[in-house]
């Protein structure tokens, strides 16, 4: 029976039409899947408007496996439009801005749900709306508030961390800008200048210019889902999430009770709220430009206490400076001046330190730093000075072989006319 | 048993030697200097209005010599890694006693050396010194001005930083240009396919081993010969009264002159013009701009840079290449090219050619220096 | 006899200038390479390996900044004992850290960045973890060098 079988491989149509059907069969394995049975909703929409269709290239919620119906329900497989659309196959159709935020909590704060997607993610995002000055208001009938898709989009929805998405960081200002730079459609409720400030502030060069992503926008303070402004006393709160020490300092401050006293917005006083500008140290200055004279005048205990840090600082802050040329041109004469750098680089930490315990608004702990500072500068100058003192030995060296080398240079010269002249 | 020393103050007497010159006896019979020192009493140099071009070998020598010393001393101390190598240069320019002077001192006789040595063959091309009985001679220095070439280029990427990782970068793509072998040279030079610790090794090994091997070998033939055919006299000197000097003292001690000189150029350079450390190398940071070769590089880079990408059908580079490749070759083989200098008539093409290059050299290094 | 003395004489001094000249060249070099080739005090650079204190003077959740060749690091004494060592250069903006043993981790005052015992950026802005460095014992020394 087997040499049967043997004889019929040996005929060569067989084989060839064995090798046939093999290569038949891989091709068209190879063949893309069954195509999906149409999906109608894609079909007319498309044929109605091809934008709406492009838009959804790249949405998460497309490449995640749900498509129109898994958020307007309705049923894609059937082609005429009053099947398809429903309500008895679950058709929600566009939700009303008053219903968007169930509309998306639907899936989004069912945590069985969205755990087979994306475990990490949290699902309080509705509760918190609610929570947030958008969500009171739409609550009290104001249609012309944010919701879930001012911010996010409807279709083409990108993850967060996307750059392309409307929330990734670098464009999240733009996004609440749609509104709240708009002046007509803000009806003179609120100011509408606060992108234009905070596109002036450290914090928006942090973000856009250095790309620096942990720098804050909008939302880091005043919560996204929850958006509101943060209250006048929870301001340091918010500002210490990254500035800790500098809030702990005002804690213990005595601005801390006289600016809750005064029904005083903490940070925000010397600072702005949008527009923080790079702080310097003219700040402390009583001078009319500086921020501490705004309040204070000659002869009380906050005059004095300015201007005693004011001094210190400076102080600190041009002895750096000074020291800093010395190494520079050691260090372009040639020398080595590593050393010296690391003492400059301790003198800075304590002029940085400095100028957060300012914001303990006492003299003296300033000048604690400040003192501190003060020795690493005497040490750098030390070392500078010893550089250029090593500098000084190489060129009287120098000198001196140069003058070595001269003399046995005429020695040489005298010898030669000597020996020639016989 | 007379001395040929100069100092000698008797010639009546019986010779009553002085303690140096009973020691000098006693290792002249052991060491069999005798002849060596005959054949340095009876040397003499031309005097001509062309003499003054005969010190720059003895100059390069010189500062080949404070290479090979200031080498030895920095090889106490360097790292050839790339880990360690930046480091170990601080360490020697801060740390080390004079380590300052040593490592300024050889980076600053390293391009002087080049540049003596670039004089003298070109001195020496144009009073036609080549001509024979010279012709191996000639071939020999000319192999040494491409060894010393090859000390300068990797020498400079011992320190480890940024200028010269990326200068050797760029100077290991040019091979690539030449046919069939160009991938292969690139790949034996850098030690594989970029330039990594793997290329400071075999640079450092090539630069402290292979070069001074080859160096001490082709050198010794070059001197050998230079001593044993004697110094060649430039057509046109001969009604000059055919005035000779001797080597011992006169020439010598001019030759110290000149070298006094040149050290005390060297510590000056030294002590006022520090050799630069820069920043360490880091092969995955694109390339500062302005990076070039050192200075006598920069006119075939620049070159290379200025030819169109196409010249007719073929790359402009790759012909860029030839022509250097054809160039050498002539000037390797000029002792045999040049038939009127071995006859001994005026040869003004040769000359016109030599004049050419040496303007295209300078004017494309300065172009090189001031894009 | 008197022209030969004084010929003498001045030939003598003439010698004597130049041997002493020569000499004194000879030894202008000689001494720099001498004292060049011996070893300096510290003998590896200080950016290679450096000893960065003592280990009975860093007590468990204890950590101390010491200098490591042209920048500062930090060497850290776990809540265990181990001795670890990083840079004490911040990822995020180049402020110095910091160790906090409340935290039992390494801080950075400036944007109130965090880092564990690891070096790894645990919370706060810092992009990326600190650079670590090989910490080995020699007897009361801690050696800190370059992994």
């Amino acid at each position: 029976m087997g040499k049967d079988k043997l004889k019929m491989l040996e005929s060569p149509w067989k084989i060839l039409g064995t090798v046939a059907c093999a290569g038949f069969l891989a091709s068209v394995s190879f063949l893309p899947a069954q195509p999906k049975p149409a999906d109608s909703c894609v079909a007319c929409h498309t044929d109605l408007d091809e934008s709406l269709t492009r838009q959804m290239d790249g949405d998460i919620h497309l490449e995640r496996g749900l498509g129109c119906v898994g958020c307007h329900g309705g049923d894609a497989s059937q082609s005429d439009q009053e099947l398809a659309m429903a309500a008895t196959r679950g058709f929600a159709g566009r939700p009303k801005p008053a219903q968007t935020a169930a509309f998306c909590g639907k899936c989004h704060s069912d945590a069985g749900f969205m755990k087979k997607y994306n475990p990490a993610l949290r699902i309080d995002q509705q509760a918190e709306y609610l929570t947030s000055v958008h969500g009171k208001l739409l609550g009290q009938g104001n249609q012309m508030v944010a919701t879930c898709i001012s911010c996010h989009g409807s279709h083409g929805i990108r993850s967060v961390s996307h750059p392309m998405s409307r929330v990734y960081p670098q464009k999240v200002a733009q996004t609440c800008g749609k509104c709240h730079a708009d002046s007509g459609y803000m009806k003179s409720r609120l100011p509408t200048d606060q992108v234009a400030h905070y596109g002036k502030s450290v914090h928006a060069e942090a973000l856009m210019k250095k790309n620096d992503l942990s720098a804050p926008t909008c939302n880091d303070c005043h919560g996204n889902h929850g958006a509101s402004p943060p209250g006048v006393s929870s301001v340091a709160n918010v500002c210490g999430t990254c500035h800790t020490r500098q809030a702990e300092m005002f804690r213990q401050s005595p601005h801390n009770a006289s600016f809750q006293q005064l029904g005083q917005a903490e940070c925000l006083v010397c600072h702005d709220n949008h527009e923080i500008a790079p702080p310097t140290d003219q700040m402390l200055s009583v001078e009319e430009s500086g921020t501490c004279a705004d309040c204070h005048s000659e002869g009380d205990k906050g005059y004095a206490a300015a201007q005693a840090m004011h001094r210190s600082i400076t102080d600190l802050s041009g002895r750096l400076n000074e020291v800093e040329q010395l190494v520079t041109r050691a260090e372009r004469a040639g020398m080595e001046v590593s050393r010296a750098r690391i003492g400059l680089s301790e003198g800075h930490d304590a002029l940085i330190g400095a100028r957060v315990v300012v914001h303990r608004f006492s003299a003296s702990h300033v000048k604690t730093e400040t003192d501190r500072g003060m020795a690493s500068a005497r040490k750098t100058r030390q070392l500078g000075e010893q550089a250029l003192n090593e500098l000084q030995f190489r060129r009287k060296g120098l000198a001196a072989s140069l003058l070595v080398i001269g003399l046995a240079l005429v020695a040489v010269f005298f010898k030669i006319r000597q020996i020639e002249r016989k | 048993m007379k001395t040929t020393s100069e100092f000698e103050h008797q010639t009546t007497a019986p010779p009553e030697l002085s303690r140096i010159q009973a020691a000098q006896q006693w290792l002249r019979h052991r060491l069999g200097t005798a002849p060596v020192e005959e054949m340095a009493g009876h040397k003499t140099v031309p005097v001509h209005r062309h003499t003054i071009w005969y010190y720059l070998g003895g100059m390069t020598l010189f500062l080949f010599s404070i290479q090979v010393v200031t080498g030895i001393l920095l090889l106490l101390y360097y790292r050839p890694s790339a880990e360690e190598a930046f480091e170990s240069v601080q360490f020697i320019m801060t740390d080390v006693s004079f380590g300052w002077l040593v490592r300024s001192i050889h980076s600053w006789s390293a391009n002087l050396m080049i540049l003596t040595l670039f004089i003298h063959m070109f001195s020496v091309y144009f009073l036609k010194a080549y001509r024979p009985p010279r012709e191996i001679t000639w071939i020999t220095g000319v192999l040494l001005l491409f060894i010393a070439l090859g000390f300068g280029f990797s020498g400079y990427l011992l320190p480890w930083n940024k200028l010269a990782f990326f200068a050797t970068r760029v100077g290991t793509e040019i091979p690539r240009v030449f046919p069939f072998v160009g991938d292969f040279i690139m790949r034996f030079l850098r030690g594989g396919d970029e330039v990594t610790g793997a290329t400071l090794t075999r640079f450092f090994g090539f630069h402290v081993a292979i070069l001074p091997a080859l160096t001490t070998a082709i050198l010794g033939v070059h001197l050998w010969l230079v001593q044993s055919h004697g110094m060649s006299r430039p057509r046109g000197t001969e009604h000059e009264n055919d005035r000779e000097m001797k080597f011992v003292p006169n020439f010598l001690l001019r030759d110290i002159m000149g070298w006094l000189v040149a050290l005390g150029i060297l510590a000056a350079l030294a002590a006022i013009f520090p050799w630069e450390l820069g920043e360490k190398a880091d092969p995955f940071v694109p390339a500062p701009a302005g990076i070039r070769p050192e200075w006598f590089f920069l006119f075939s880079f620049e070159t290379l840079k200025l030819l169109p990408a196409h010249i007719w059908f073929f790359e402009g580079e790759a012909l860029g290449i030839l022509g250097f490749t054809l160039g050498i070759g002539f000037w390797l083989l000029v002792p045999f090219l040049d038939r009127n200098a071995a006859r001994g008539l005026p040869s003004r093409g040769f000359t016109v050619i030599g004049v050419v290059v040496v303007i295209y050299i300078v004017v494309m290094t300065a172009i090189g220096f001031w894009s | 006899m008197e022209p030969t003395i004084k010929k003498t004489t001045r030939r003598g001094f003439l010698d004597y200038v130049l041997g002493t000249s020569l000499g004194a060249v000879l030894v202008s070099v000689c001494y720099p390479v001498l004292s060049f080739l011996i070893p300096p005090r510290v003998a590896e650079s200080a950016d290679v390996s450096v000893v960065a204190g003592k280990v009975t003077d860093l007590a468990p959740n204890s950590g101390k900044i010491f200098k490591f060749g042209s920048r500062a690091a930090l060497l850290v004494r776990t809540p265990g004992g181990e001795i670890r060592a990083f840079t004490a250069r911040c990822t995020h903006l180049d402020c110095t850290v910091q160790y906090r043993s409340d935290l039992q981790g390494i801080w950075c005052a400036c944007h109130n960045g965090h880092y564990d015992l690891q070096g790894r950026n645990v919370s706060g802005p810092p992009p990326r973890p600190l650079e670590q460095f090989k910490v080995n014992i020699r007897g009361d020394e801690v050696v800190v060098s370059r992994g």
